[in-house]
């Protein structure tokens, strides 16, 4: 972003890439195909590389909101700096903060999950699936994230993505507003579960592995964790396989 | 002896009618002990809300058989109140039947139609009690779920024999009325057989004239009582839905549930420590006795009223996924628990003329546990669930914000996190330099 910023240039949008799309070994490769589309698709972005910090969206749902306050004032400082009006992310906690929460505290953006990003891009022609990897007869199910779901009312986008992949889609017995969690959202995601009889991703990997589907899809980076966990809990690595939306998308593109 | 009816009916309609204000001004003294928020925008959105969520239940008929049996005695007991009127009518005039002569044939059609409504209620109501006691549907187990154990699934049970008890007394009521006019007791007046209760009169001929009198007469002090019994009961009871479901979903949120409410006390604070200029120069010193919520009255109004208007239905548990996989957490009991104290707290202002004395007891930690709201992963799957649009976790996060911030007692892990945050602004403890480093593997752009 610093880059265009000096050369007077705006980008068609910023793509915010968030912690585990920078950090986590695993989710980095969805940012890597992510960043693949947009640029055969064409479109003029920019990321704010190591100026970017966490939306702060761990810590305001564990209880702390000083720290998610100075994170989000920050942030806003430097989106509100290079002008941005536009944003896309792979991650539906950061696009729930950003839209949601930021306006609060005077960040006023359009913020778009990449979900939805990536439906318009098809809708549009700009991303059209062709010389890579078929997927006609693969059976996919896909994993409602709360953050999209339920919190955002975001259920068809990713569906419509998944459509254009010519695959079968199966729904899992609770999905759209009755989709049940990973396990990781409100801060699960960075302690130990409190005591009980199972873990939330075993439930919700039962569920997905009794679709028969091969691929499981996820749009967010916990939902990807858990689920990648619960399929290796279940020692079903080399059948069943989790792949983000974009993903999916970039191997139907042959990327 | 019509006198000393009325006179006592009249005695008693006060009585409960007193009974009742005082509990309502209870009621809603302490839910405006909750903080101030302002519900009060878009009333239009608002009223189509409640028309639909409330008044049209469209949320139950998510599980249709339960929506149409839950439907069944919501009309019955919302039609049934206009016979309820002219029993009151009747009860203070000492007059019999008071609407018949306005209405003439329409009479028995009428009445009629509220006894087929009644047996749709007698008919769902023994369904949900044979739910309850015969096929355990889970969520109502207080085997399962601790939160149910004692009062609580007694009072389910009560209100279910309560109505039935009630209809029934009210088809008896008819029934020996019908007798009575066919035999032309001066008293009753002559309408036509009714819908329903036709078909009791067998029950009752054979019997004399005076025999009648009192089986019509028992049946209709026993129902109009047990009404009154009941108005009274449901204050105390998880019933009182029946009434708080309206201004419930009138005045839920209607912002996107993944949007937590901000704290404005921190901005200032921030602003200030980011060396950004805040409006007001005042704005920063307004420092809050207490960060997030410990007890009721950190909540706002709308979460206590959110606790009032709770059935105890279950299906924020049912849905719950921490619940589901044997966690303490469960929905239901955040709002049990919140009533509970609430209850506590009035007992306590009424003792007190008034004004709520120190109890040394607080809704987190003497009612909630730490390990409850813990186990939260915000997933708003009970938001989604609520047929009345309660929001447990808006209460779950206020709860987890005075622990972490004014407590500071958090997991040693989550304080890892908020380390981490603080020096790193990323929750894994990574430079903050490598956050460009996923790119190193992609060809340089044009």
């Amino acid at each position: 972003m610093a880059e265009m910023a000096a050369n007077n240039e705006a980008p068609e949008v910023l793509f915010w890439v968030g912690c585990a799309g920078s950090f986590d070994d695993r989710y980095k490769k969805v940012t890597v195909a992510f960043v693949k589309i947009l640029n055969k698709a064409g479109v003029k972005f920019a990321v704010l590389g190591t100026e970017e910090s966490c939306t702060g969206d761990p810590a305001r749902r564990a209880g702390n909101e000083f720290t998610f306050q100075m994170l989000a004032m920050s942030n806003i400082q430097v989106l509100d700096m290079y002008g941005i009006k536009k944003i896309v992310t792979a991650c539906p906690h950061c696009f729930n903060t950003l839209k949601n929460e930021y306006p609060q505290l005077g960040g006023h953006y359009e913020v778009i999950h990449h979900s939805t990003f990536l439906q318009q891009l098809i809708d549009e022609g700009r991303v059209r699936i062709e010389g890579g990897e078929t997927f006609k007869g693969k059976k996919i199910t896909f994993h409602d994230s709360c953050y999209l779901g339920r919190a955002n009312n975001i259920y068809e986008a990713p569906r419509h993505v998944l459509e254009a992949l010519d695959a079968d889609l199966v729904e899992m017995k609770r999905c759209r507003t009755k989709g049940l969690c990973c396990g990781a959202g409100g801060g699960q995601m960075f302690k130990e579960p409190e005591p009980g009889k199972k873990d939330i991703n075993i439930e919700r990997i039962e569920e997905a592995l009794a679709t028969g589907a091969d691929t499981i899809a996820v749009a967010c980076p916990f939902c990807m964790v858990m689920m990648t966990d619960g399929v290796k809990n279940k020692e079903k690595e080399s059948a069943v396989k989790v792949y983000d939306l974009a993903e999916l998308i970039a191997q139907a593109e042959g990327l | 002896m019509a006198i000393f009816q009325q006179i006592l009916f009249i005695a008693v309609l006060g009585t409960v009618a007193w009974l009742g204000y005082r509990r309502v001004s209870l009621i809603r003294s302490t839910i405006l002990l909750g903080k101030s928020e302002d519900r009060s925008d878009n009333p239009g959105e608002r009223f189509s809300m409640m028309l639909r969520i409330a008044f049209g239940q469209k949320k139950m008929f998510d599980r249709p058989l339960i929506g149409v049996l839950h439907f069944a005695v919501y009309i019955g007991f919302i039609l049934i109140n206009v016979e309820v009127l002219e029993i009151v009518l009747d009860g203070i005039l000492g007059t019999h039947r008071l609407f018949a002569p306005f209405l003439g044939s329409f009479y028995a059609t009428l009445i009629g139609f509220f006894e087929l409504l009644a047996v749709g209620v007698l008919v769902a109501c023994i369904i949900f009690l044979l739910r309850r006691t015969v096929t355990k549907v889970e969520r109502l187990q207080p085997v399962r779920h601790r939160e149910m154990n004692g009062w609580p699934a007694l009072d389910g049970k009560l209100i279910l024999v309560f109505e039935i008890v009630l209809m029934i007394a009210i088809l008896t009521m008819n029934a020996a009325d019908l007798v009575l006019q066919d035999l032309g007791s001066p008293h009753y007046r002559q309408t036509g057989d009714f819908f329903f209760s036709q078909f009791l009169k067998p029950l009752f001929t054979g019997l004399n004239e005076e025999t009648l009198v009192i089986f019509e007469r028992v049946a209709w002090w026993f129902h109009i009582i047990g009404i009154f019994v009941f108005a009274i009961y449901l204050t105390y009871s998880k019933h009182l839905h029946i009434v708080l479901a309206f201004p419930n979903t009138y005045f839920s949120r209607l912002m996107p549930k993944g949007k937590m409410n901000n704290m404005p006390e921190i901005t200032a604070e921030v602003k200030s420590m980011l060396g950004i200029e805040t409006a007001q120069t005042g704005e920063a010193t307004v420092i809050p006795d207490r960060f997030g919520a410990k007890d009721v009255q950190d909540l706002s109004w709308k979460n206590l009223m959110d606790a009032y208007s709770c059935t105890e239905c279950g299906r924020c548990t049912a849905a719950c996924p921490a619940n589901m996989t044997g966690k303490k957490l469960s929905p239901r009991k955040i709002m049990m628990d919140t009533r509970d104290r609430l209850e506590d707290v009035g007992r306590n202002m009424l003792a007190n003329g008034g004004k709520f004395v120190e109890d040394g007891k607080s809704l987190i930690g003497d009612y909630i546990l730490e390990e409850e709201i813990n186990a939260c992963t915000t997933c708003n799957a009970c938001v989604q669930e609520c047929p009345v649009l309660i929001n447990p976790l808006d209460i779950i996060l206020q709860l987890r914000r005075h622990k972490i911030m004014d407590e500071s007692q958090a997991p040693a892990s989550w304080n890892m996190m908020f380390q981490n945050l603080d020096t790193n602004q990323a929750p894994w403890k990574f430079s903050p330099g490598d956050r460009f480093n996923w790119a190193a593997g992609l060809e340089p752009k044009e």
